[in-house]
């Protein structure tokens, strides 16, 4: 079967999806936009519709929907979702759901077409009493290839600007890993820059604490935290580079730190009101099992991650702008292979425009959107010692997106990739180009 | 259910296009498609049965995507952590892959096996030193060679080799060539076809002609390049003593499979008017008289590579390249002067696996064909001298020869 007809087939399928969508499915709307919800107040009536339309199990459960002021920060991502609460119980619960069909094809090879259940997560939250709270979410990836306690943590609020958290708890670098879910972005896959460079999502054991001011239309937000950290896998793996994700594989790092020394994670973000919010995070520790049983085995090699994040709100919420980049810094034994980058540099940017708003379907605040992310990633900064020329082992990569968000939490992604990746030596690209239909949303 | 659906015209058509784009995007134009099947080296010959072909898979796996870790074995002293990182696109290698021998100044073996020789593992784990070459021991480096049509070259008889040498230059052409002859290594059996002498094998692989076959090419590689044992060659190259095998010998005979099984690299442009006069020249200032354009097959119990003429362009002999290639050192009954015959097909795609640029001779040291024309010497001299006396337009057409192959 041809390419085109599968991709007509699909088409297809989601014309029929979109004729027997169920009306009272759509209770599930909480309010919601991506990325913290700041994109437009419009939207906040989305919560009040949904309310009103609750399906008989809702009748047991309150939807909390997200608060969208627009002087919430990524950090507050992590609490700020949409939830449900039985009577006056202290626990909310909630959660996402998303899967896509997945078409790829590298130099004209392609493996076919796949259906992917990307994740499926479960928040619980709970008010333990005042000013003390705890957040769990618990990810099924791949299905059950992959469950994951991405965040247990509690949070205990002295003051707005002295919050003690501990637990599992998702590292503050750049914004993408504390700000991830599903249904937030108008893209399918995740950004590689996020996932492959810097490793969302970035979950550890620790300590911590983190604080907001608010001084007229500027809100300012600050994190720190030590934690358990990574493992020699940064730089021993079967990826051949250097890889971040690699090292925080060990599942045992929620109990044990490889290195004996905590890592840090730090990150200050400043928003306006009017114009958006801009982050600046680090995070940085010894990955190598430098000591053991007393006996010093290495030098301690050091990982450091700096991160710069950004987003932006304009045309009255119809425009969203959002990237991040990063850069990477390990020490890498001078004697180990130049496989292994010492530096690493990538980032991306989403540009989302809403182009119709309004009533489809008898929703009445569905949004279409149209975007383009645009990504760079080189794994291996550096030159040959033998040649002096270019380490490349880089990739770029551009998305352009259809989304059609029937409410806020919910969205359907039609995504196409076209990227060039080039091994090592800068030999001629791979040149890869994808297909994805996805469907994604809080529930 | 009110299926009320009001977009604005101007948005729809906004949409619209969009989506046709999509579509557009979807079909087979706008998806990257294959490059065409001669400008690239990898992939297996035709006709391979499925469950040749399944082999050939699995060997394709191991050697381009198994990357060695220190769990899995990886040194702890190596050269590379995979087969594929030194055979990019399983063509010539880059000098960031390229590796050093040493220890062995003439034809009486290597006097410095027991200070890490023959291979110098210049790359360490965390925690170990790399190999230094021994004060005063000779060495050379060479650049990791395509593997492109290499089982072709496996099935060439002993008989037609021989036939190619000429020791004495008894016809008086300038030019002799003899192979390389060595014992077989203990796990190695004779080809049925060999044609031993005093209980010593025409070796025919490498730069110096050191290995026997590909199974000694690859058991070799494994151990001296990743550090990787087998129960071939169950000897650590860190500690010097056997230790478990730490790949499995049904890998390395996928392995092996696999680069029997690749295809041979085709000519690109051979109709090409400038192309045929280069060819011309190429055999008429006495070029071919060691890179043999033709040669054959034996029997194999694959029927793809069984009786098959083919196109290599090299004789599979050592040869005296002169003072100007000669690093003092050597392998086998090879002279440190000698350097066995590189086949020229695929010579225009070196770049494609060399990050764009040409790393030509044994070592790199060529950074284009013509400068590697030119360092010939020994029994090429001639051949350079008549390459220098031709026109400019002439040299041109025997580069566009070489680079279509």
């Amino acid at each position: 079967m041809s390419k085109c007809k599968i991709l007509t087939i699909v088409c297809l399928c989601n014309a029929i999806v979109f004729m027997q969508w169920p009306n009272a499915t759509a209770a599930g709307a909480a309010d919601f936009t991506q990325a913290n919800s700041t994109r437009s107040d419009s939207t906040r009536s989305d919560s009040t519709q949904a309310n009103s339309m609750q399906t008989d199990s809702a009748q047991i459960f309150k939807r909390i929907p997200v608060d969208t002021a627009p002087d919430k920060l990524n950090m507050d991502a992590v609490y700020n979702r949409p939830f449900l609460t039985a009577g006056v119980l202290p626990v909310a619960i909630g959660g996402y759901v998303e899967a896509n069909t997945n078409y790829r094809q590298t130099n004209g090879i392609s493996e076919g077409t796949s259906f992917q259940a990307r994740r499926f997560t479960l928040f619980v939250s709970s008010t333990i009493a005042s000013r003390i709270k705890l957040l769990t979410e618990l990810e099924f990836e791949d299905g059950t290839r992959e469950i994951n306690l991405e965040f247990a943590a509690v949070d205990f609020e002295f003051h707005p600007l002295l919050n003690l958290r501990g637990g599992i708890l998702m590292n503050p670098i750049g914004a993408f890993n504390q700000n991830h879910d599903g249904p937030k972005w108008d893209f399918i896959d995740r950004p590689l820059s996020a996932t492959t460079l810097l490793p969302a999502t970035l979950s550890n054991v620790g300590f911590g604490l983190h604080g907001k001011h608010y001084q007229h239309n500027w809100v300012l937000g600050y994190e720190a935290y030590l934690t358990n950290g990574f493992d020699d896998k940064i730089i021993s793996n079967t990826l051949n580079r250097t890889s971040l994700p690699e090292g925080k594989m060990n599942p045992a790092r929620f109990e044990e730190n490889a290195s004996g020394l905590p890592m840090y994670t730090a990150k200050f973000a400043v928003r306006h009101r009017q114009i958006g919010e801009l982050g600046l995070s680090v995070m940085s520790g010894v990955y190598n099992k430098w000591k053991s049983d007393g006996i010093v085995l290495d030098k301690k090699r050091s990982v450091t991650a700096l991160a710069l994040d950004f987003n932006t709100t304009m045309l009255s919420g119809d425009l969203y702008i959002t990237g991040e980049v990063a850069k990477i810094f390990i020490d890498v034994p001078d004697t180990y292979s130049q496989t292994f980058g010492s530096e690493q540099l990538g980032g991306f940017v989403d540009i989302i425009g809403t182009v119709f708003k309004g009533s489809i379907f008898d929703w009445e605040n569905a949004r279409l959107n149209l975007g383009v992310r645009l990504e760079y990633v080189d794994y291996n900064q550096g030159t040959f010692n033998e040649t002096n020329g270019n380490i490349a082992d880089d990739l770029w990569s551009i998305m352009p997106t259809f989304a059609f968000r029937p409410t806020a939490t919910t969205v359907l992604r039609l995504n196409y990739r076209y990227q060039h990746q080039r091994d090592l030596l800068g030999n001629p690209p791979a040149k890869t180009g994808a297909i994805q239909f996805g469907i994604s949303t809080y529930f | 259910m009110n299926t009320t659906f009001t977009i604005p015209h101007v948005t729809s058509n906004v949409i619209a296009m969009f989506c046709a784009a999509i579509l557009l995007i979807g079909c087979d134009a706008i998806l990257p498609s294959a490059p065409n099947d001669a400008d690239v080296l990898d992939g297996p010959v035709d006709a391979l049965s499925s469950a040749q072909h399944a082999q050939f898979l699995r060997g394709d796996v191991a050697f381009n995507d198994d990357v060695f870790t220190a769990a899995t074995g990886l040194g702890p002293i190596f050269v590379a952590t995979s087969c594929g990182s030194c055979h990019a696109g399983d063509g010539k290698g880059h000098p960031f892959t390229t590796l050093t021998r040493f220890g062995q100044g003439d034809e009486n073996g290597n006097a410095y096996l027991d200070r890490g020789g023959p291979q110098l593992q210049n790359r360490a784990l965390p925690g170990y030193t790399p190999e230094q070459i021994p004060g005063g021991a000779p060495f050379t480096k060479l650049t990791p060679p395509a593997n492109t049509g290499l089982g072709f070259m496996e099935l060439v008889s002993d008989a037609d080799i021989i036939a190619m040498s000429d020791e004495n230059d008894a016809d008086g052409d300038g030019v002799s060539g003899v192979p390389n002859w060595r014992p077989l290594v203990s796990y190695l059996s004779a080809h049925q076809n060999s044609i031993p002498t005093n209980e010593q094998y025409i070796h025919r692989f490498g730069k110096k002609a050191a290995a026997y076959n590909l199974l000694h090419q690859t058991v070799n590689a494994y151990n001296q390049d990743i550090g990787i044992t087998s129960i071939f060659e169950p000897k650590d190259v860190y500690s010097g003593v056997n230790i478990e095998p730490e790949v499995s010998a049904s890998v390395i005979h996928d392995v092996v499979f696999y680069l029997q099984t690749l295809k041979v690299p085709v000519e690109r442009n051979p109709n090409d008017e400038a192309v045929k006069n280069g060819k011309r020249l190429f055999i008429q200032i006495g070029c071919d008289n060691c890179h043999k354009q033709t040669l054959k097959t034996a029997y194999s119990p694959v029927a793809a590579l069984r009786n098959k003429e083919f196109h290599p362009y090299t004789d599979l002999l050592l040869h005296d390249m002169g003072k100007g290639l000669d690093d003092g050192y050597t392998e086998g009954s090879a002279k440190t002067y000698e350097w066995r015959t590189p086949a020229l097909w695929g010579l225009g795609l070196s770049q494609n696996s060399q990050g764009g640029e040409y790393f030509l001779l044994h070592d790199g040291r060529a950074k284009s064909i013509t400068s590697a024309i030119v360092m010939h010497g020994g029994e090429a001299a001639m051949s350079t001298q008549k390459f220098q006396a031709l026109t400019e337009a002439e040299k041109r057409d025997i580069l566009k020869f070489l680079e279509q192959l």
